[in-house]
């Protein structure tokens, strides 16, 4: 049987890692390199590097920090962060990395998924989906690093990015991020039932329970986890870890 | 020193790190005379089956390939969509495949609540010994990413067993010929160990 996959999401800006809150407030993390080298040690199902500066300053992947990364990671790898055409992907891709995660593009550019796709296969393409609510409670599609509100409905998003060849969506909770208060599982269930390509439930992990829950009532295929990766608790210091199997097992397989 | 078919399609640079991480010299080449000094081959591969057959016959090195592999013996290692090139057939495309195995490569049928493509962590089993999966743990986990799986027509061919709706050959062998479905680059130790073993060969 195929394991849930726990995906670390490290958040790139300027070559430095940081954790956000609600996509403000950074927080140095470290240096990218000594970070994904404990990932590698304590063996980690996947990595996810988003440069959350990219898009903001118009420019395309730094490759030097991701060769960095590459060099020092046997499992598997995405990157998302202002790519803008196949040539940038496929730099990406060259480096060593298998997954390219498209976000404000996407909206501006729909096509570039269904390139991406024809040429690298649809498993290799994450559309990438940050979420808001308004003032009435519904929840809105942003993009540039939730900065626009581009004025979709999520779900209709995922399922037009689905057909239009993405291999799975990259679904944030810009609420919850960086909050440690659980993930939006109503939002995730909302999407995850309204496509059939896998959902990875982003912003709000705090406990392993939370990953339990989003994946047993969010229907959620994997989980990607920020803060609680990097920092010791809540509000404390960094400390670059990882869930305990164990626990992550008993949370994720028992019945709630 | 491993050399590995650059025929144009395939996630290079994550093959070449880990070879470089264990210590293993290694070369991607398409040059006829270093595939022809070749001590052992690897026959990656990403993309669609068509596509790589394609590639492989226009670039003229079917008739080298099959003169080391079959006359020479010398060891070849076939990743993911590089196993299922050495097979017959497969239900991708309409090309015929190197047919260097005894083996087809199916479509996974459609299964309620099955993802196709299997992509993910998954543990192996292994069938029988081999030179290739020595000194792996039990309950060894790979990452897989496939729409297609390999059938062996020997069961004896098959090494390393895996469950996804069905089982079927996550890795094989064949005297020289060998097989991976998974990314053993992108599978921490195990796969290191499995390049090693390869290497060491």
């Amino acid at each position: 049987m195929l394991r849930t996959r726990i995906i670390p999401a490290l958040l790139l800006r300027n070559e430095s890692l940081v954790k956000t809150l609600r996509f403000g407030k950074f927080t140095y993390v470290g240096d990218p390199c000594n970070t994904v080298r404990i990932f590698n040690e304590l063996e980690v199902d996947e990595l996810l590097f988003l440069d959350i500066s990219a898009t903001r300053e118009g420019r395309s992947p730094n490759l030097k920090v991701l060769a960095d990364i590459a060099n020092e990671c046997f499992m598997p790898l995405g990157y998302g962060g202002g790519i803008r055409s196949l040539s940038d992907a496929k730099a990406v891709f060259d480096i060593g990395f298998e997954k390219v995660a498209i976000n404000s593009f996407a909206e501006e550019e729909p096509r570039i998924i269904s390139e991406l796709a024809s040429h690298y296969g649809s498993q290799a393409v994450i559309a990438s989906i940050d979420v808001k609510k308004n003032f009435w409670g519904h929840y809105q599609v942003r993009t540039c690093g939730g900065k626009h509100n581009v004025r979709r409905n999520p779900v209709e998003w995922a399922r037009e990015l689905e057909s239009l060849g993405a291999g799975e969506i990259l679904l944030t909770s810009i609420d919850r991020e960086g909050t440690w208060d659980g993930f939006d599982v109503e939002l995730v269930k909302s999407v995850a039932d309204a496509v059939s390509i896998p959902v990875i439930a982003h912003g709000g992990a705090g406990r392993v329970e939370h990953i339990g829950e989003v994946v047993q009532q969010g229907g959620a295929s994997a989980v990607a986890l920020g803060s609680m990766v990097v920092f010791q608790k809540k509000g404390m210091g960094v400390l670059v870890n990882f869930p305990d199997e164990r626990e992550l097992r008993m949370a994720l397989y028992s019945s709630v | 020193m491993i050399t590995i078919v650059d025929y144009g399609m395939g996630n290079l640079g994550s093959i070449m790190n880990m070879f470089k991480y264990i210590g293993v010299p290694a070369v991607a080449t398409n040059d006829q005379d270093k595939i022809s000094g070749a001590e052992k081959l690897l026959l990656p591969g990403v993309g669609a089956f068509d596509a790589a057959m394609l590639r492989i016959n226009d670039s003229g090195l079917c008739p080298l390939l099959d003169r080391k592999v079959l006359e020479e013996r010398t060891p070849v290692l076939g990743i993911c969509l590089g196993m299922q090139l050495l097979t017959r057939s497969s239900e991708e495309g309409k090309m015929p495949g190197l047919g260097w195995i005894s083996a087809v490569t199916k479509r996974f049928p459609a299964t309620p609540g099955l993802k196709v493509p299997h992509m993910g962590w998954n543990v192996v089993a292994p069938t029988r010994e081999s030179p290739l999966t020595r000194g792996l743990p039990e309950e060894a986990r790979f990452y897989f990413v496939h729409s297609y799986y390999v059938q062996v027509d020997n069961e004896e061919d098959s090494i390393l067993k895996t469950t996804h709706g069905i089982a079927f050959d996550a890795a094989i062998q064949h005297g020289n010929i060998y097989g991976a479905q998974f990314h053993p680059e992108k599978s921490h130790k195990f796969g290191m160990q499995l390049l090693e073993n390869f290497a060491r060969l």
